[in-house]
């Protein structure tokens, strides 16, 4: 029998083998002084260093072999929570006993690596093909990995998990702002958008107008809209009675609020145009003919026909914001950017790691839930036609 | 009359813009009012018009590598030698989509340093994307009796590629580059956060000054120039798309 | 020549050409027929290896069409396929020039070609070669398509439902010009069609597909006269086999000396168009002219019935 490479696993094996030889972690004296790079074999002690390579040359011979798709995922999902459990070991491992300057923290080896087997877990994961609650299944397993491995303390030594017990209470707060300018935002842009896109759709001569306009505001660069919402805002809470009481003020906020919104008014208008637009004739003469009233048609059919599109408009929006809102520590509108910006202010790349990292996850998050949602939403419609 | 007045305003914001930047003191009174009373109307800590080259700069070089690179993996992965990397490309896209550029920007700070180094990564990061999945796109639905008379007709690999896929795929690659233009114009203002010489320097003065003039101009520089580019590339793109005679 | 020898071409596992031998004749037309799916378009496919077989050997000339890279052997195949396939990019000249480019012909040889093509077809070369393919008429675009596959002088012209898409009048005439430039080059032709009309009108032997197989392969009366399985019979159907027997005879064949009242025939039409006249004008004989518009002699009615019967 000849034995049979997967190119992908190939490249992917390269990749890994990459960070192998990569330095691992990186001992800091603190928090903000460069480091020494520690090799797998000096980051851990010995037998579990083995250990560990022995696990990602397995994973990693899986990697290259023509094998099934559920054996990469599996070979893929122990490479990555060995990785991340050595990660940890290796933090207490290196941090001199008594000193609580020193910090530890992954280094390019390690992201390597990471990066390696993700992508495997994502070649496989593709070539499943899983069902969109599967995909939804896989997110709430892989969270609740990561929780656990949180939650079970053995990444406390890490630098990034140090900066995190400094300001757990800020953390949660300014998650919780994060969602709210991500959410909140998006929700009033739906409800703002989706009447706007219908009305667009029937009187098409202000369709142009609406969505020239709301084009024009996307040039406008993020932190300067941002920006040039303070003064109107300001002026806003000034003026209108009980408006400052609500929280409106010309900084902070209600501004990044009102730039998000304005960002997400495109893409769900445009794709609700679009969507509707796409409606067959047929159905819309269909629909007349049996006499439903134009309300009619449009709550029972026409609305849910377009659908899958104006979902994707909404997925395209949540994304965005989810990083936009970043942007809105810069006006003092809470949110991770607060630790990004500060992480880049103190030069403390853990701090931005703090910020960065639950963001791309909260926006793969979204956007795996959408894209589940929208094709459950396409199979119901296409349930007869489509395999 | 309707015809010529999008030109006309076209060539107007040009004419603006060119004005504002050789000579931004004569707009002075019309921003005066914007701040208090003895702050700087007019962005006073370098020249706008070599801070807006070099804002256009980083994003011309960081576009122009992510359309070569984009472009090559999409032109890879659609051969038979690639094929096997279609799939995870398409998730892969799909994936990076969800990095916030801030993010991207901060990252790349350990690896590279401040300055130029880490936006052009960000901004090359973002431009692939939509040059890739559009290159994709348009490499994947190209008319299959088309293909079939370029094979029959015994062409190789190497000539359909450049006589028949590539030129029948250019209208919607351009669509996609100039997508990757005008996001990253704005995301670049993002770059000044960590110390690259962009717009965003202005925009981030008046921020951090309370000084809303400077961010208008600075936000208003980068609107213009984002309007101007889309359109002369939606022209582009609208000849070339004539030239291949779909429409 | 092209000879095919025990052909056969498997998508998983099922066999979609099966064990084909045939034998095309030089400067011929051979025409495939059969119903959806039999599988006439793999088989014109592997001539040219735009699908390559299973299993047997397809020789053209006695070289094996393995002997030579793919892309040129495609290069001395013309190949017209339904739907034209013409390149929008590219002015009908540049598409008419394609394989003469590819084989690196001289400008003026090639320029030269692209006009004469044009001409043939009845396409004005200033008006139509620096057109763009959506500036034709679907009729227009189907004759460079033609066109196009002829560029290169190919002794082989392989067509797959080239004519499908073209309204009756147009089809009749792009059909009479298939048959003209046949002679005129002296092409071997194997055409892909649904139409038995079509088949019977152009064909020196055409061969029936059903289900992967050849299953009858000869000139058009023998196909009339000794069907060999119930498929190819209804494929001709019942009701029009006598018809098809005179379609495929010219009326020269069955003149005989004498004379005629009223409008005559030329000497090349069928014998089907004979018949229709006699019918329609109520005569008993007709007379027949030569090409030029001599008086060579008469067809008379009976031998026509004669003719159309199944023995003669
Ligand atoms: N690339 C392929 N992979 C799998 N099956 C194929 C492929 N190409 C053709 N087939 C199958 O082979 C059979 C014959 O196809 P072919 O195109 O030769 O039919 P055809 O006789 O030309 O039909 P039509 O008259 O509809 O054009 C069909 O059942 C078709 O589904
Ligand atoms: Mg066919």
């Amino acid at each position: 029998m000849k034995i049979r490479f997967d190119k992908l696993g190939v490249v992917i094996a390269l990749v890994a083998a990459c960070g192998v030889f990569s330095s691992f972690a990186v001992l800091k004296p603190n928090r903000i002084l460069q480091g020494q790079a520690q090799s797998i074999l000096d980051a851990l002690p010995s037998g579990m260093g083995w250990g560990l390579l022995l696990v990602l040359v397995m994973a990693g011979t899986a990697a290259v072999l023509r094998m099934t798709a559920w054996a990469k995922l599996i070979a893929a999902a122990a490479a990555l929570l060995v990785l991340v459990l050595a990660m940890g070991y290796a933090a207490t491992f290196l941090t001199p006993s008594g000193n609580s300057y020193a910090r530890v923290s992954p280094a390019s080896g390690f992201w390597l690596l990471l990066f390696a087997f993700a992508l495997l877990a994502a070649d496989a994961m593709t070539r499943l093909r899983p069902p969109p609650w599967m995909r939804i299944l896989f997110l709430v397993i892989a969270a609740f990995g990561i929780g656990g491995v949180l939650m079970s303390g053995s990444w406390n030594g890490l630098s990034i998990m140090k900066e995190y017990s400094g300001r757990a209470d800020v953390f949660w707060t300014e998650a919780g702002r994060h969602v709210m300018l991500a959410l909140g935002s998006l929700a009033a842009a739906v409800a703002v958008g989706l009447p706007l896109g219908i009305f667009c759709h029937r009187f098409t001569a202000l369709k142009d107008a609406v969505l020239n306009t709301l084009n024009l505001i996307q040039t406008i660069p993020s932190i300067a809209l941002f920006g040039l919402l303070i003064g109107p805002l300001a002026w806003f809470a000034a003026t209108v009675p009980g408006a400052a009481n609500i929280g409106i003020r010309g900084i902070g906020a209600a501004p990044a609020f009102v730039a998000l919104f304005l960002y997400s008014l495109l893409p769900v208008v445009a794709n609700t145009v679009i969507g509707l637009a796409g409606v067959p004739r047929e159905a819309n003469d269909a629909a007349r003919g049996i006499g439903m009233t134009d309300r009619q048609r449009l709550f029972d059919v026409e609305l849910p026909l377009a659908l899958p599109v104006i979902l994707t408009g909404i997925r395209i929006v949540l994304v965005q914001n989810i990083g936009l809102a970043t942007i809105a520590a810069l006006i003092g509108g809470g949110g991770f950017g607060v630790f990004v910006f500060q992480g880049i202010g103190q030069t403390a790349m853990d701090l931005v790691l703090l910020g960065a990292v639950p963001t791309v996850a909260m926006a793969f998050a979204a956007a795996v839930v959408l894209d589940a949602s929208i094709e459950m939403n396409f199979r119901v419609q296409n349930g007869a036609r489509s395999a | 009359m309707r015809a010529w007045l999008p030109t006309a305003l076209r060539g107007l914001l040009l004419l603006a813009l060119l004005a504002f930047l050789v000579s931004p003191e004569s707009f002075e009174p019309l921003l005066k009012p914007l701040v208090q009373q003895d702050a700087p109307a007019i962005y006073n800590h370098g020249s706008l018009l070599s801070l807006t080259l070099q804002h256009l700069r980083t994003v011309f070089i960081a576009t122009a590598a992510a359309t070569i690179i984009a472009i090559g993996l999409a032109i890879l992965v659609t051969r038979p030698i690639g094929a096997e990397f279609l799939p995870l490309s398409r998730s892969l896209v799909n994936i990076g989509q969800t990095f916030p550029p801030v993010a991207v920007l901060a990252l790349a700070v350990p690896a590279v340093g401040f300055g130029e180094k880490p936006t052009l990564i960000a901004l090359f990061l973002y431009g692939l994307l939509p040059i890739f999945e559009n290159t994709l796109t348009a490499l994947t639905n190209l008319p299959r009796s088309v293909m079939e008379a370029a094979r029959g007709a015994g062409m190789t690999g190497f000539q359909r590629l450049f006589q028949v896929e590539l030129p029948l795929s250019l209208p919607v690659i351009v669509a996609g580059i100039r997508l990757s233009v005008v996001i990253n114009l704005s995301t670049a203002t993002i770059g000044s956060t960590v110390a690259a010489k962009t717009l965003g320097e202005v925009i981030i003065a008046g921020l951090q000054s309370n000084n809303l003039a400077f961010i208008l101009q600075g936000g208003l520089i980068v609107g213009a120039l984002a309007i101007l580019i889309y359109d002369s590339l939606s022209g582009v793109e609208k000849l070339l798309t004539r030239r291949v005679g779909r429409r | 020549m092209i000879e095919i020898d025990a052909i056969t071409k498997t998508y998983d596992e099922i066999a979609v050409v099966d064990d084909v031998s045939m034998v095309i004749e030089p400067r011929t037309i051979t025409v495939v027929v059969g119903t959806s799916g039999s599988g006439k378009t793999t088989l014109l496919r592997m001539i040219n290896r735009l699908v390559e077989p299973t299993s047997g050997e397809i020789r053209l000339d006695g070289d094996d069409n393995r002997s030579m890279p793919a892309h040129e052997l495609r290069r001395r195949i013309g190949y017209a396929i339904q739907g034209h396939g013409l390149f929008p990019h590219r002015t009908v000249a540049q598409n008419i020039a394609t394989v003469p480019r590819l084989l690196g012909w001289e400008k003026p040889r090639m320029d030269a070609k692209v006009a004469e093509l044009l001409t043939l077809f009845q396409l004005e070369p200033e008006i139509f070669g620096p057109r763009y393919p959506h500036q034709l008429s679907g009729g227009q675009q189907q004759r460079v398509g033609v066109a196009r596959a002829l560029a290169a002088e190919p002794n082989v012209l392989l067509m797959d439902e080239p004519f499908g898409a073209l309204d009756p009048i147009i089809r009749a005439k792009a059909q009479d010009d298939l048959l003209a430039i046949q002679k005129h080059f002296g092409t071997t032709i194997v055409l892909v069609t649904h139409d038995m009309n079509e088949a019977f009108h152009l064909a020196n032997k055409i061969a029936v597909m059903d289900k992967g197989k050849v299953v009858q392969y000869g000139p058009p009366v023998e196909l009339v006269r000794a069907p060999t399985t119930d498929f190819v019979k209804t494929l001709i159907g019942d009701a029009e086999r006598p018809f098809r027997l005179l379609s495929v005879a010219n009326a020269a064949a069955a003149v005989e000396p004498g004379e005629a009242e009223g409008e005559p025939i030329q000497e090349d039409r069928s014998q089907q168009d004979a018949l229709a006249a006699l019918l329609w004008s109520g005569r008993d004989a007709l007379p027949v002219v030569s090409v030029g518009g001599k008086p060579i002699g008469r067809i008379k009615l009976s031998t026509l019935l004669k003719r159309a019967a199944r023995l003669q």
